[in-house]
């Protein structure tokens, strides 16, 4: 079966300074698989160059088995993946219920129209309110997004990354930031929303990467050191002690 | 945040016949008003300033498809205006050599097509990238094509432009548009149609993600959208209504020269758009009113109209960056609490000593610049029908007090406004009024 996300020895490098070094990663499909590492280890460059943000210097990365490498985001996006921000990203001068509704219009056709009352459609306009439903944000609809909480602005920034009905989720640190019962409800919603779809997410939060992946890859300083189950990743030595030998106390 | 006048988000099941009553209500109202304009004006003096703010208008909406609606500064949106009205007098006068059956009301169609065609060539490259990247290539293509205007002299006609006689055209039910009159319901009815157009296009799935490139280009691009494709499109439509509006003047006028398409229009289209407000779709509207009227009033009144119009801009982009539509609509959420009255005396306070403000600033402008370019010439000037001679200390100190006392005492009521728009929003967010 091919895998949804195939990392094929990618290089990614600043001038001289080398970020990702040889990197091989498979996701297979279905799974929920989180990506955890030190600061600094390239977690968001991996994401970064999976969506298409970046290019690698060298290498390929597959997408349900077509190479993705070097298009451009909104090409990738079209093939079926979507991605989060670590810092919300989000149309801030827009109302909720406008920010999850541009990010539905591509999948369901619309595309450029400017023929189209974008009122008037009603597929648009059911899904929209679904997501919205989803995320906990129906009540907030009419509100500017600048003007929405922390924790609102991270489920809204799910919202938007799911909203084009994707099949491939990528989550950059969804919970950063947010308190223990902000997060619980967090992870909640994202096990909920990953339902039947691919899910990679990078996240600090050890009990929410133990609580949500099926399968764990431990990144450090551009390289894989290992991928397994959170029991394998768990009894690894070699994790142990470049990761969460230090981290956990 | 650019609906016309009242939140369209909300419209999630068929819109209540109330709330479609209120929005065809505003269309029907324009047009009526349209209709009804010239009868209660009837001079041919305002005929010709209708005329012009009806251009003005078209114009303006079109740039703020690119400044308001999809965040693109462009400092030469004059290109597509100028090019547009060239383009249809060449047409006219094709049409009156040929004998083409093609009446005028029809031949904004033309400079709106060629506005639309120069657009999706210049255009491609033009909005590869947006900020500083796209403006410095809209002023280096508006140079460009400013200068080809006096280059290539049998298309632009050299300084002195190229001219046409619009009643040579053939008659449109009779109608051969030599009268002011017929000129202005011709413009009007292009004003009625490219304003619901554009309306409309903000309505669109291409509108709504127009916003979001705004907002968040970056965002955009993995949510399906080329930022670059979106931006593009914006232009083209901003090119074409441009066109139709520079048309318009060449009808008007019968006349279109190397100004139409210069830095000058250009600037004084951002000017409009940008102090009628470009976060409201009706804002670039009171900004093309606003700055026809003060162009063509200024001009009459005062040999420094620019220095004013200067004043105003900079005055607008320190206090009022939403323009005259922002602070319009800063007060809704007031009117709608009911709290609007608690500013009102605290307006009522300000009125007076900001007045005399305004009134020190025009003095010593008009002073000094009679004192130092007009020394030979009559020294006299009339304000509000007061003479000052301004070779008199007498008017220099007249000058200073109400220039000096005025900001210091207006100053004062400016605070009482703060402090009282602090307690009516409070009231309002009470009652449950975002304000």
């Amino acid at each position: 079966m091919t895998a949804a996300i195939e990392i094929n020895a990618v290089n990614k490098s600043f001038g001289n300074i080398s970020i990702i070094r040889d990197l091989n990663l498979r996701v297979e499909k279905g799974e929920r698989h989180a990506v955890i590492g030190p600061n600094g280890a390239g977690k968001s460059t991996t994401f970064n160059l999976i969506s298409g943000y970046l290019a690698p210097t060298s290498g390929e990365v597959r997408l349900n088995g077509q190479v993705i490498s070097g298009l451009p985001p909104y090409e990738i996006n079209r093939r079926g993946l979507s991605r989060s921000f670590q810092v919300t990203n989000v149309f801030g001068r827009m109302s909720v219920w406008e920010n999850i509704r541009c990010a539905v219009l591509w999948a369901t056709g619309h595309r450029y129209a400017f023929w189209k009352n974008v009122d008037k459609l009603p597929e648009v306009r059911d899904r929209t309110a679904a997501i919205l439903e989803d995320v906990h944000l129906t009540a907030r609809r009419d509100v500017p997004a600048s003007l929405l909480t922390y924790a609102e602005q991270r489920a809204l920034e799910i919202g938007i990354t799911i909203a084009g009905g994707a099949d491939v989720i990528l989550l950059d640190e969804p919970t950063a930031g947010m308190s223990r019962a902000e997060t619980e409800r967090a992870v909640d919603l994202i096990r909920r929303l990953s339902e039947g779809r691919t899910l990679l997410i990078v996240e600090h939060d050890m009990s929410v990467v133990f609580g949500l992946a099926d399968r764990i890859s431990v990144l450090v300083y551009g390289q894989i050191i290992a991928s397994g189950t959170p029991e394998e990743i768990r009894g690894n030595p070699k994790v142990k002690e470049a990761y969460l030998g230090e981290e956990a106390h | 945040m650019t609906e016309l006048a009242s939140s369209t988000t909300r419209q999630a099941g068929p819109a209540p016949f109330a709330d479609k009553l209120r929005f065809y209500g505003i269309w029907i109202a324009a047009a009526v008003a349209l209709v009804v304009l010239p009868m209660i004006f009837s001079s041919g003096g305002s005929l010709t300033t209708f005329s012009l703010i009806g251009i003005s208008i078209i114009f303006a909406l079109s740039y703020n498809i690119l400044l308001g609606q999809t965040g693109l500064l462009s400092f030469g949106h004059a290109v597509y205006y100028g090019l547009g009205g060239f383009l249809a007098l060449h047409g006219m006068n094709l049409i009156i050599s040929r004998e083409w059956p093609i009446p005028l009301p029809f031949v904004p169609l033309i400079g709106g097509l060629f506005g639309l065609i120069f657009a999706m060539i210049l255009g491609w490259v033009s909005t590869k990238r947006a900020g500083t990247v796209f403006a410095m290539i809209s002023l280096g293509v508006g140079e460009l094509v400013a200068s080809s205007a006096l280059i290539l002299r049998s298309f632009f006609g050299g300084e002195a432009g190229i001219t046409t006689n619009r009643t040579d055209l053939p008659p449109f039910f009779g109608y051969t548009f030599g009268p002011q009159i017929q000129i202005y319901y011709l413009i009007a009815f292009w004003v009625l149609v490219c304003t619901i157009a554009m309306y409309a296009l903000t309505r669109t799935p291409l509108g709504r993600i127009c916003n979001a490139v705004r907002d968040n280009p970056e965002r955009v691009e993995f949510i399906g959208y080329s930022p670059h494709v979106v931006r593009y499109l914006a232009f083209c439509f901003a090119g074409f209504f441009a066109g139709i509006a520079g048309s318009l003047a060449a009808i008007n006028f019968e006349i279109a020269n190397s100004a139409y398409l210069g830095i000058v229009q250009s600037g004084v289209v951002l000017f409009a758009t940008f102090i009628g407000g470009v976060a409201y779709f009706f804002g670039p509207i009171l900004g093309a009113i606003f700055v026809t009227y003060l162009q063509l009033g200024l001009t009459d009144l005062t040999a420094v109209w620019q220095l004013y119009f200067g004043v105003i801009f900079i005055g607008i982009v320190m206090f009022a960056p939403g323009g005259i539509a922002g602070l319009i609509m800063m007060h809704r959420p007031l009117y709608r609490a009911g709290t609007l009255s608690m500013i009102m005396p605290a307006y009522l306070v300000a009125l007076l000593p900001t007045l005399a403000l305004a009134c020190g600033v025009i003095l010593l402008i008009e002073t000094v610049s009679r004192y130092l370019v007009h020394a030979g010439d009559d020294t006299t000037l009339h304000l509000l029908g007061i003479p000052f001679d301004t070779s008199q200390p007498l008017t220099w100190a007249i000058t200073a007090v109400l220039l000096i006392g005025g900001f210091y005492v207006a100053r004062m009521t400016w605070r009482g406004i703060a402090a009282a728009w602090d307690r009516a929003a409070t009231a309002a967010r009470d009652k449950g009024y975002a304000a």
